[in-house]
């Protein structure tokens, strides 16, 4: 049901160099008991070297299941069904046991939603980060807790030398977190995916690792995938902002475009949800009604039963992804004519 | 949402496994899982399980009837016809299994033998369960004190040798079902109230615990309608297994002479009264009342495996998963693996 | 050391505090030390705190992890016992009420969960959740009175009528949560207490039930305490806002003085760091990003608890803890350096 609206206007002619990441046509599905759930449909977007793409959905999205596809984490229930996501041109998708093993880690390094279960609370944190190191890059042992103070010292952890002594559950959440992003960049990976870092932390926490994630992708020209379910997350950090609805790809915009002016009605709504401190409502707005049941998603556009636009062609027919002369990307019938009536 | 308690961390039980896999598809899950016809469905997909459960069944009937299908009665023989040979081994039908050293009819004794193993495992089981989760569910919700004092008799009782218990308790009062039961229930209870304990602090620490202690429920209908409902699955598995045990223990007991006494029959003596009277050349008077006890734990074992892995959702989803994609992908034709 | 609040905060809507806490502490021991283990050690999750809320207010409490907001919560509904204070509801002092009249007292408070998954129990249709509390306290007179009281209630919260038969699952979390808040309100409880009720539902569906709980309130003059680990959606259903910083109180103030004017440096490092959803405005925003660990609850620090992260600490921060005044009216901080 997918086929007929492939998305037509990916494989843009102008970009002439592979980009860094390349997913496209990726579907993923979930095979239940109850019926086969389309998790991931049809997603296509590349990431260039040194950007800060940001993804956003809320649950159900996909948002999450599409960025275990990058370090083929893909597990059962779930399984890729179709499309492909290349690294520098080379799939992680077909006969890439290989190459997975090659690129997970050193080249592509990814860090969680909740900083405790990413641990193993039986070892120091030096040790989990000098094992990363000796096993992929042959430090010794020596080399490698002196490399791990560095490592905790970069990513803003006072005092690293006796930290590297410490046990998981010594430190604050905040803490683990830095020390995750420190291991998950041992390796100098060229890029980081950071699946909902902050959603398990408090928000003066939040404010300190998205900040140390922001001066990390500077001083280290790395280049950030992060998926959030908070536009205000991504606001401050992320050149361009991926938004996702019930498995698809609805729009992707420069960070600056979408929030002055989202062309989808569901980014359009979602930005209106997002409380603001510096706005005051009389009363908060909300989408009404809930996402599409992902088993049998109807036909048209995903969002059609909850869109004040819609029209008889939501309902029937799914929008593809078509850019626009700015070079945005948006998955609707009536892209751009949110706020106009 | 953590539970603090090992045990449930280990047996991420019913709901919450849903509620995992929810937060994996975003949707709301149908409630799958309370379709039993499903779960037959897979224990016919299981060829051990299924196996074991006809084993049981056909065993259970048996012994359920053996009053009507026995031969013979079981303590009444011919010495003349002693050590009949089984049909197989150039017998009569009138002995289909052969007869015992006093002329007993072996097949007949096999089913009465069934039915002393299958109405003391179910009695203990019963008895012993029930006492125990009763233990189990007192100390769990109450905790402080009862608690300690609970778990502290618990304790005791379970560094006490079994063994000795049985010897000083049939001493006392002779060796029959009904002593058997109850000293196989004294011994066995304690299981049940450590793990219904476990399970129970954990549960109680649960929102939809505290939920109905803000609407005003009264301990014992927190503790019946809200708390008890978590623990079937743990429970049953445990039942099961311990229903193993007993049948085992029974044999056991009853083999050394501190069980079940002549002329009631158990597979345990048995095996011990051909040992005294003439093994040679006439092993099957070990070999099928010991075939038998042996078939029937490795049944309710292979049984409570298949439970197991069947009330576990998410197992069941992975199991499902697995051959449903390679179906898809088979029939996809896109090159994939296939099955 | 319980400061008594010199000046009532007045309310919107009435004088008399419908629910009052004066210098509620709370204390949990966690094992022991010295030679035998004769000294009990506690976490002290909550210290000297007191506040009041008027009829049909609400109060919104804001903390982070370890600032003892859900403790507070829990006490004010007799849950937790407290080490020291006293918590009184319509006038009365209920903090040592115990049995029955606890039984009948809890009606009047109900509590609104944070996560709509967890708090519904699986195994029961939405008609028996419910229905509980209607059945347990004799409330329905037969099962289909309390069929028609549960339509009446699930109607109520914005849900259709052939909800009653099905279960939980079949629910989304904004959904779940209305289910809840319709638990909660079977009782016609005055007061409630509702534990981040948004928190754990999708950004675009937690407006729908902050606006119910809004709408309930001026249906049924409800009194709130909305606990919350920020201050982004707080803004739109307090009247008051009140910020504490581990276990202790820093800044009780009408909600637009929260916002307008914080002063607390707790409370502005709290406000900066929720990110506005304006990449422009957001990246030019100055922000005041906190260094430093929470204290140890075991052994707080004299003195001020925020000493350690704060951008304005001097010395008698460390050994002097300063106590909730009223700098400007209505707005009472605990701070030396304000």
């Amino acid at each position: 049901m997918n086929s007929v609206n492939a998305a037509p206007s990916l494989a843009n002619p102008a970009e002439k160099e592979a980009p860094l990441l390349e997913v496209d046509h990726l579907e993923v599905q979930f095979f239940t008991r109850r019926g086969t759930v389309q998790a991931v449909r049809q997603v296509s977007f590349s990431i260039e070297r040194g950007e800060t793409l940001g993804v956003v959905g809320e649950s159900g999205s996909g948002k999450s299941v599409m960025a275990q596809t990058l370090l083929g984490l893909t597990e059962l229930p779930g399984r890729i069904t179709g499309g492909d996501v290349r690294w520098k041109g080379e799939s992680l998708v077909h006969d890439a046991s290989a190459t997975l093993a090659r690129v997970r880690g050193n080249e592509i390094a990814m860090i969680f939603q909740d900083p405790m279960t990413s641990l193993n609370p039986v070892f120091t944190i030096g040790t989990q980060i000098s094992e990363v190191l000796r096993r992929h890059l042959g430090h010794t042992r020596k080399q490698a807790l002196v490399r791990a103070a560095e490592l905790l010292d970069l990513v803003g952890i006072a005092n690293a030398a006796a930290r590297v002594k410490q046990y998981p559950h010594e430190l604050s959440g905040g803490m683990r977190q830095r020390v995750l992003i420190a291991m998950a960049l041992a390796c100098e990976p060229e890029l980081l995916v950071a699946d909902e870092p902050t959603t398990a932390l408090d928000v003066t926490i939040q404010a300190q690792i998205l900040d140390l994630i922001g001066d990390l992708q500077r001083e280290l020209s790395l280049t950030v995938l992060l998926i959030t379910h908070d536009l205000g997350v991504v606001a401050g950090l992320c050149n361009r902002v991926a938004v996702m609805y019930s498995g698809k790809l609805v729009e992707l915009a420069s960070a600056d475009d979408l929030y002055a002016n989202p062309a989808h009605p569901y980014s359009a709504g979602l930005l209106r949800s997002t409380p603001r401190l510096d706005v005051v409502m009389p009363r908060l707005v909300s989408i009404e009604g809930t996402p599409p049941d992902m088993i049998s998603p109807p036909p048209g556009c995903p969002f059609a039963a909850r869109c004040d636009l819609a029209v008889t062609e939501c309902l029937e027919e799914m929008p593809g992804l078509h850019t626009y002369p700015d070079g945005r990307k948006v998955a609707c019938w009536r892209a751009f004519e949110v706020g106009r009536g | 949402m953590t539970a603090p308690d090992g045990y449930t961390a280990q047996h991420a039980d019913e709901d919450e496994a849903l509620h995992q896999e929810e937060a994996l598809q975003g949707r709301p899950y149908e409630l799958a899982v309370v379709q039993h016809g499903g779960l037959f469905r897979d224990l016919i997909s299981d060829k051990l399980g299924i196996a074991s459960f006809i084993f049981l069944v056909t065993l259970i009937a048996a012994a359920a009837l053996a009053p009507w299908i026995a031969p013979e009665s079981p303590t009444q023989g011919n010495l003349s016809n002693a050590f009949a040979s089984p049909v197989w081994h150039g017998g009569t039908w009138r002995n289909p299994v052969g007869t015992d050293w006093q002329g007993y009819d072996l097949l007949s004794r096999l089913l009465y033998g069934a039915r002393t193993s299958l109405i003391i495992g179910v009695l203990v089981v019963v008895l012993a369960g029930t006492f125990g989760v009763l233990i189990g569910l007192l100390a769990g919700y109450k905790g402080g004190r009862a608690d300690r004092w609970l778990m502290g008799w618990v304790d005791v009782q379970i560094s006490f040798p079994g063994l000795l218990l049985a010897m000083l308790l049939i001493a006392l009062v002779g060796g029959s079902v009904l002593s058997v039961t109850i000293i196989l229930a004294i011994n066995g209870w304690m299981v049940y109230a450590r793990m219904t304990r476990g399970v129970v602090l954990s549960v109680r620490e649960r929102p939809f615990v505290e939920a109905a202690e803000m609407m005003g429920c009264r301990p014992r209908r927190v503790v019946f309608h809200h708390i008890l409902p978590n623990l079937s699955t743990p429970l049953v598995t445990l039942a099961v297994l311990e229903f193993a045990r007993i049948i085992l223990a029974e044999a056991a007991l009853s083999f050394l002479g501190l069980g079940i006494q002549y002329p009631t029959v158990s597979w345990g003596l048995d095996i011990a009264r051909a040992g005294d009277h003439e093994l040679f050349g006439n092993q099957w008077l070990i070999i099928y009342p010991g075939l038998l006890l042996s078939l029937t734990v490795l049944s309710v074992n292979l049984l409570s495996s298949w439970l197991r892995v069947a009330a576990d959702p998410q197992e069941r989803e992975k199991r499902f998963a697995s051959r449903a994609s390679g179906t898809v992908s088979g029939a996809a034709g896109g090159g994939g693996a296939g099955l | 050391m319980a400061e008594p609040l010199a000046t009532e905060p007045k309310s919107v809507h009435t004088t008399a505090p419908h629910v009052e806490v004066r210098g509620l502490s709370i204390r949990f021991p966690v094992g022991r030390s010295g030679f035998w283990g004769g000294t009990t050690r506690y976490v002290h999750a909550v210290d000297e705190v007191s506040f009041s809320i008027g009829r049909g207010e609400t109060l919104g409490l804001v903390g982070e992890s370890g600032s003892g907001k859900t403790t507070i919560g829990r006490a004010v509904l007799r849950r937790i016992e407290p080490s020291a204070g006293t918590i009184s509801f319509r006038g009365d002092d209920i903090t040592t009420t115990k049995g029955k009249q606890l039984r009948e007292l809890r009606r009047h408070m109900q509590l609104v969960f944070q996560d709509p998954y967890a708090s519904l129990n699986p195994r029961k249709t939405v008609l028996e959740l419910v229905a509980e509390p209607l059945i347990v306290h004799g409330l329905a007179l037969n099962p289909k009175d309390a069929r028609e009281q549960v339509a009446d209630l699930l109607h109520r919260c914005g849900l259709p009528a052939d909800t009653v038969d099905r279960y939980p699952h079949a629910f989304s979390g904004g959904q779940r949560q209305r289910i809840g808040i319709a638990r909660a309100l079977a009782l016609r409880p005055e007061f409630i207490v509702a534990d981040e009720p948004v928190s754990a539902l999708d950004v675009s569906v937690r407006a729908q039930v902050v606006n119910l709980l809004q709408d309930l309130q001026q249906e049924l003059a409800l009194t709130y305490l909305f606990i919350a680990h920020d201050l982004s959606v707080v803004r739109h259903i307090s009247h008051r806002i009140a910020i504490l910083y581990a276990g202790r109180m820093v800044e009780i103030a009408p909600t637009h003085a929260v916002y307008d004017n914080p002063m607390h440096p707790y409370t502005e490092a709290l406000l900066s760091s929720v990110p506005i959803p304006d990449p422009p405005l957001q990246r030019e925003r100055r922000r005041i990003v906190l260094t430093g660990e929470i204290p140890n609850p075991v052994d707080p620090p004299p003195g001020c608890r925020f000493q350690t992260r704060c951008p304005l600490v001097h010395d008698r921060c460390h050994g002097e803890t300063p106590k909730l005044e009223e700098k400007q009216p209505d707005h009472l901080v605990a701070c030396f350096a304000r």
